[in-house]
């Protein structure tokens, strides 16, 4: 039983850490549930019960994260910055921005430089926590899951 | 006036496996292996290093098998710590490690200001990191 656990972790552990590494690309969940070597709905629950989010939750902090870095260490704007972690349209990016982070992505670059922390540690410890409910229209697999949804 | 990190250790699932992860795959080398009983003390190194890296698996008598169950869920998840390491040509340490059926990395070889870092995962979920300090590392060399 206790096998089965840490066999399981491990490759939800693998299906997470292909999130963190292809965050910038669409990503389907059913590819990175393939990942894990299990099927999409089972995915979602398992990853939810051990991680305590679910995958799509994972991934839009993860890119919520990502721009942050981007805007406290570089000038490029805020629409490159956008598209450069994985959101395809700019209105979805503020408004998950500002519900994650509680303020715009303008607003945030005015009041933060650049950390110190190597970057491995700040994707480590600084991927944005939400005070606000869970639930969320926008899935951050974006339209390849809106796709094979329909 | 404490002068050195003499032994740092990490919690693996066996340490057979282990070893052969952080020795053939990594390029580490073997420290102490000394049995003791049902005990193995068990450490591996960077060659040339002092520092040791002890092997550990969770269990009796160190933990009884309600904790041990929990830590390995633990590590199976990442969550618990890991090590960073320096290298020099960390490109070409990429290229080796994948080369040697390395598949769990966490981060390709990635340019900062403080250097050029890649990250990689043990077989049981533990993080890695490895880092070449200084100015952006140069491409592999052909």
């Amino acid at each position: 039983m206790s096998r089965e656990v840490e066999d399981l972790n491990r490759r939800l552990l693998r299906a997470r850490d292909a999130m963190d590494r292809a965050y910038a690309e669409q990503l389907d969940v059913r590819a990175v549930a393939a990942v894990a070597h299990i099927s999409e709905a089972h995915f979602i629950r398992t990853f939810r019960a051990v991680f305590g989010e679910t995958p799509h939750r994972y991934l839009q902090r993860r890119r919520v994260e990502r721009s942050m870095f981007l805007l406290r260490e570089t000038d490029r704007t805020v629409t490159d910055i956008c598209f450069d972690v994985g959101f395809t349209s700019r209105g979805t990016f503020c408004r998950t921005f500002r519900e994650v982070v509680g303020e715009t992505p303008s607003s945030y670059r005015l009041g933060n430089g650049p950390m110190v922390a190597p970057n491995c540690y700040q994707m480590w410890a600084t991927r944005p926590v939400v005070a606000a409910g869970e639930a969320r229209r926008s899935s951050s697999f974006g339209d390849a899951a809106a796709a094979t949804a329909s | 006036m404490i002068t050195k990190l003499n032994v740092a250790s990490i919690m693996v699932l066996n340490k057979e496996e282990a070893l052969d992860f952080y020795v053939n795959k990594l390029g580490l080398e073997k420290g102490q292996d000394v049995k003791q009983g049902s005990y193995r003390w068990l450490t591996v190194r960077v060659p040339g290093d002092v520092t040791e890296i002890s092997l550990e698996e969770p269990g009796p008598p160190v933990h009884d098998e309600a904790t041990a169950a929990k830590l390995r869920e633990l590590i199976t998840k990442g969550a618990l710590g890991g090590l960073v390491f320096k290298a020099n040509d960390i490109r070409g340490l990429y290229e080796t490690l994948k080369e040697r059926g390395v598949t769990d990395f966490t981060q390709e070889p990635t340019d900062h200001f403080y250097g050029t870092d890649m990250g990689v995962r043990d077989p049981f979920g533990n993080a890695i990191r490895i880092l070449q300090q200084g100015k952006v590392a140069e491409k592999a060399k052909a």
